[in-house]
């Protein structure tokens, strides 16, 4: 399988990147990694006429201790997340999650900002970034905006982003976590999860994040309520389906991914320490 | 569009549509059909190469994302007549049967013990978990992964 023909534009800059991006307005996509993108380009379910590779960016490669923060450049790749020894310390639940996307190869390639960018609902990190409450930035030709993780998923691969906009940072809060825990449900190893569950408990609160149950990756906010309110494990987990959109394909029926959902949910409270 | 990457330690060059496919760079521009082409979706893993020492999936990479890196195929491992260790461990110990994702797997496993030199099996088995192979012979597969790694560490065989 060919992708259909594009152009190919190297960018050795964000502001050469950004200057690409604004040259050819929403004919263009930019290439991370490129794990999620070719795929569908091979499938013909994309067919951008630009590709702007930043892949080489390697000034967006890095986590860096940002005080209350942990600052993640957007070009960090899936396995220095899963081998970050600040993150193992400092968000945990991000280090893990890392290494559970796809397989050793894709972990080599992938990354974190094109990971989110993709805004796959059945990806593993954007549930995981919402879960932590997590904050991402976005540079445009305005300068740079933050963006919430709750206000940047907004549909079924589409964010927040402007078209013109490149994402340049993930910024995950230093939690004092308490637990967390990352439920992933598939068939094969490697494989996108049926229904995952992404859960941590810091600072006195619960986030509770869902994969693969809507056209965006969910908050599971009625659970979160239900905790708050001092519901144990089994009981918050009822909620787990609330206000999900689960759909129906090859792997499963939406019946069986409200199951997956509830249950999941329980064993990532209990796994996370919630009685 | 001209590309220039050092392949196997040796530089290449060649002229390529943005749209080429790695594997197909190797293939047929290089004529390094070691490296084969499987499910073509990034799910199989038989067209594991390394980039930069990493394994990486070359059906899943366009040409022009490695111009200017280095690429090591399974053409690249062995010294001479000398079989790389991966690759001796796979013969001494049966690691294939069909042979069909074996350049990928071998190329797989030498990652994997840069990676973690020191592997369990359970290690070895999720280690590989972006490899299939159909005729299920991963038995003596990660046998083959586990005689190497105890091989380098000095161990006897």
């Amino acid at each position: 399988m060919i992708p259909a023909s594009f152009d190919y534009v190297r960018a050795d800059s964000v502001d050469a990147a950004l200057a690409a991006l604004a040259e050819h307005g929403d004919e263009a996509k930019l290439l991370a990694g490129g794990h999620s993108l070719l795929p569908l380009m091979k499938l013909r379910l994309a067919a951008p006429s630009v590709l702007v590779d930043v892949g080489r960016l390697d000034d967006l490669r890095y986590i860096n201790d940002a005080g209350d923060h942990i600052a993640i450049g957007a070009l960090t790749r899936h396995r220095d997340l899963e081998i970050s020894t600040m993150l193992a310390a400092d968000a945990p639940l991000l280090a893990h999650a890392a290494g559970h996307v796809g397989d050793p190869q894709v972990r080599h390639r992938g990354t974190i900002g094109g990971s989110l960018a993709h805004a796959d609902p059945a990806s593993d990190l954007p549930a995981v970034i919402l879960a932590m409450g997590g904050t991402l930035v976005a540079t445009g030709p305005n300068g740079s905006r933050e963006i919430a993780a709750s206000d940047f998923f907004t549909g079924f691969l589409e964010s927040a982003l402007a078209p013109d906009e490149l994402l340049t940072e993930v910024r995950v809060p230093k939690l004092d976590t308490q637990g967390w825990s990352f439920q992933k449900f598939n068939r094969r190893a490697q494989d996108w999860a049926i229904v995952g569950v992404a859960t941590v408990r810091a600072n006195g609160s619960t986030g509770v994040a869902l994969v693969n149950m809507g056209s965006t990756p969910l908050l599971a906010s009625a659970v979160m309520d239900a905790v708050k309110s001092g519901a144990n494990a089994a009981d918050a987990a009822a909620f787990a389906n609330e206000g999900t959109e689960a759909q129906s394909d090859i792997n499963a029926s939406s019946e069986y991914r409200e199951h997956l959902a509830r249950v999941l949910v329980r064993r990532s409270l209990e796994e996370s320490g919630l009685a | 569009m001209q590309i220039t990457v050092t392949v196997n330690g040796e530089q290449q060059s060649g002229d390529v549509e943005p749209r080429t496919l790695l594997v197909h760079f190797l293939r047929d521009e290089l004529g390094l059909t070691g490296t084969n082409v499987g499910c073509d979706t990034s799910s199989c893993g038989a067209c594991t190469i390394h980039v930069e020492g990493q394994s990486a999936k070359s059906c899943t990479m366009l040409a022009a994302q490695i111009d200017g890196l280095s690429v090591t195929t399974i053409e690249g491992l062995a010294d001479g007549d000398t079989l790389h260790p991966m690759q001796r461990c796979f013969q001494e110990n049966h690691g294939l049967q069909c042979g069909y994702c074996t350049p990928g797997m071998v190329m797989a496993a030498v990652s994997l013990l840069d990676e973690n030199p020191n592997p369990s099996e359970t290690d070895v088995r999720i280690g590989l978990e972006g490899n299939l192979c159909r005729c299920t012979g991963y038995h003596n597969i990660v046998k083959s992964v586990l005689a190497c790694a105890a091989e380098s560490h000095g161990a006897s065989k």
